[in-house]
């Protein structure tokens, strides 16, 4: 097994175990917090093939990184504010609860 | 498989599964912490050290301390009166580990064959800035444009809107 | 230089090389890196100790009394029984903290106070780590330092201590942008992120005059705010509300005693002292000579000389000013550094691209006093000054 196939078995891990907590946790950020795991996981596949792939004086690896990182950032912000704001409406952070549109 | 490597492949794993698992919402924040810390440091070895840098910055300076904040702002931090994982854990957990075979087996089956000898690119933050002002240059103001909507707009959905009509005439 | 002056600038590299050719070839580069860490790690926390008793009895002659003048001749031996005292407190901890992290609040803040200095270039030649990414290797791990507040807020359980590390991360983070916009101007100027290229591109002198980014208007207005957003940084007065002692006692290290809070206080003047280095590193030259007659006296010596001078000004500006409030240091951040920050980044550029002489200094330092002026003529429109009528006053 290769350098590239332990850096991607490692992103693919980390990938599951964000699906997994973003599918399986009740608390709404904390399937924010799993969102942002597999994002980040995202990235370090973009690094490894940037580092072991054709072309890398291009960077386009890092560069996609870079923004990842930023959008990222920034979708943890919005998705934040919505949390505070739905909580300051129904009072829980409870997904199992928070199941009716009625406002 | 370098030592390096594995080192710092067990403290991700063990942070962000810990960060996934816990029940103390605060100690999978600082879990999510370690882990992030450790996919920094990966980032560096791959010699990506303006990515590692920024992801410091960016996801623990930033990311981490404001999911600490909204944990303390929704009162999550109180113990937790149920279960922590929802009725779908069984299904959840399944996806997922169905989702790593799949990707486990793409891995394998696919880059196994070659193994990768090139000689580690610099990239220096020079090269990084060069490239952002010339080839990249639309998506870096596409992201201000981004970044800009989501201050305005988290701004605006976290505020409190019974005080905002308060202010509004006399101090 | 001469032979010799060039040997007594050198003197701690030339030691270093020396002691390296007692070590086996398989050993050098950890023993390289110990051998050049390890003076850092003495001389900084020494720093630390000198300054406790300085700003004691700095602000003790400001208050118009002594400082502590009984451990030793003029108190000089006070931070020894400071230690002593530290060590041999009892270390309280209550019992519905969360131990773990409570424990490891202090030694994650100190480490990241550490980590940073291996960035800073001491001398000619003499930086720990000459990385190309050096400014954001100090920014990322100086935001490491707010995880730590919260750790410590978060851990002692109490309402106190929670309430005082909001504030101070709220302060923190709100006086961080500020400090990185008011570096990218140096950046900008020097065309590098590593700190020895910087400190290299102010090394140089024109007559007598010496080429600081200070003696230039982007250069005083990015050195105030670099400053102003330092002293926040750190929880100094006049920005420690967090740490107010007499209003939320200790803020949020309220329930550490003993050797856990003498901790958290080396961690602050340690960021302090980063800070401080990094000021000098971007605005006044790191380790060159004010004047180009005085080349001879060693970069070190003008390094320390110049950190010093800047602490004084810390104990001096905490003498002076009284405490800012929480909405008043926020709005200061927001509506005025951070737009003044960016003008400063924009008169910059025009500095860089108009011909040099006396127009160029004339447009840029016109657009920075203009914007001074109207931004803090905003920031007072806002205030409503009443007549205050106390009603028991006779």
């Amino acid at each position: 097994m290769s350098q590239l196939s332990g850096y991607l078995l490692l992103s693919a891990f980390l990938f599951s175990i964000g699906l997994a907590g973003a599918l399986t946790r009740r608390n709404a950020i904390l399937v924010l917090i799993g969102i942002e795991l597999m994002l980040n996981a995202a990235n370090l596949n973009f690094i490894a093939f940037w580092r072991y792939g054709p072309h890398p004086e291009a960077l386009t690896g890092v560069m996609f990184a870079i923004f990842s990182i930023s959008v990222a950032a920034a979708e943890a912000a919005v998705g934040l504010s919505i949390i505070l704001a739905v909580y300051r409406h129904s009072r829980t952070t409870d997904l199992d609860k928070l199941n009716s549109m009625k406002g | 498989m370098t030592i390096s490597f594995l080192l710092l492949a067990a403290i991700t794993i063990i942070g962000t599964a810990a960060a996934m698992t816990l029940k103390n919402l605060v100690h999978c924040v600082l879990a999510l912490s370690l882990g992030l810390v450790g996919l920094a440091a990966l980032y560096m070895q791959l010699g990506a050290q303006f990515v590692g840098f920024t992801q410091i910055l960016v996801y623990v300076g930033a990311v981490a301390i404001l999911a600490a904040f909204a944990i303390m702002m929704t009162r999550s931090a109180d113990p937790a009166v149920s279960h922590v994982v929802s009725s779908f854990r069984a299904s959840g957990a399944l996806i997922a580990i169905l989702v790593f075979a799949v990707l486990a087996w793409a891995t394998i089956s696919g880059t196994s064959a070659q193994p990768i000898l090139t000689a580690a690119p610099e990239s220096s933050v020079g090269q990084v800035g060069a490239a952002l002002m010339h080839r990249f240059v639309l998506p870096l103001e596409v992201i201000g444009l981004l970044l800009t909507a989501a201050l305005i707009g988290a701004g605006i959905l976290a505020m409190d809107e019974h005080r905002g009509n308060q202010n509004r005439g006399t101090r | 230089m001469t032979g010799h002056l060039v040997t007594l600038d050198q003197i701690f590299v030339v030691i270093k090389h020396w002691l390296l050719g007692f070590v086996p070839g398989a050993l050098q580069p950890i023993s390289s890196a110990i051998l050049s860490v390890v003076p850092v790690v003495i001389a900084f926390p020494l720093l630390f100790a000198i300054t406790t008793v300085l700003e004691r009895k700095g602000l003790g002659r400001m208050q118009n009394r002594y400082g502590p003048n009984r451990a030793g001749w003029f108190g000089i031996l006070q931070p020894m029984a400071d230690g002593i005292k530290s060590l041999t407190k009892e270390d309280i901890v209550p019992k519905t903290a969360d131990q773990l992290v409570h424990f490891l609040a202090p030694v994650v803040m100190v480490i990241a106070s550490f980590l940073v200095y291996a960035v800073v270039p001491i001398g000619r030649n003499m930086v720990i780590a000459d990385l190309n990414a050096g400014v954001l290797f100090f920014f990322a791990i100086g935001s490491m330092v707010e995880l730590s507040v919260f750790m410590a807020g978060w851990s002692s359980h109490s309402k106190y201590s929670l309430l005082g590390a909001m504030r101070a991360i709220a302060q923190m983070i709100s006086y961080e942008m500020p400090l990185v916009l008011a570096s990218v101007v140096v950046i900008m100027a020097a065309g590098s992120l590593s700190t020895v290229t910087i400190v290299n591109m102010q090394a140089g002198y024109t007559g007598i005059w010496p080429h600081w980014y200070l003696f230039t208007p982007w250069g005083i207005i990015g050195f105030v705010i670099f400053m102003i957003a330092a002293t926040a940084e750190s929880n100094r007065c006049p920005f420690d509300m967090p740490e107010g002692e007499s209003e939320i006692i200790a803020g949020y290290f309220i329930e550490y005693s003993g050797f856990k809070f003498a901790l958290f206080f080396l961690a602050e003047y340690l960021g302090m002292f980063a800070t401080s280095a990094m000021a000098i590193t971007f605005f006044l030259g790191g380790w060159s000579a004010p004047f180009s007659f005085l080349t001879w006296i060693p970069s070190y010596f003008w390094f320390f000389a110049k950190l010093l001078t800047i602490i004084c000004a810390f104990i001096w500006v905490r003498g002076t000013l009284p405490r800012l409030r929480m909405d008043q240091l926020m709005n200061f951040a927001w509506k005025f550094m951070l737009p003044l920050s960016l003008i400063n980044i924009v008169g910059a550029g025009i500095w860089h691209f108009m011909p040099a002489g006396f127009t160029r200094w004339g447009v840029v330092s016109l657009l920075l006093a203009l914007s001074c002026v109207l931004l803090s003529r905003g920031l007072r429109r806002n205030k409503w000054f009443h007549v205050r009528t106390y009603r028991f006053a006779s």
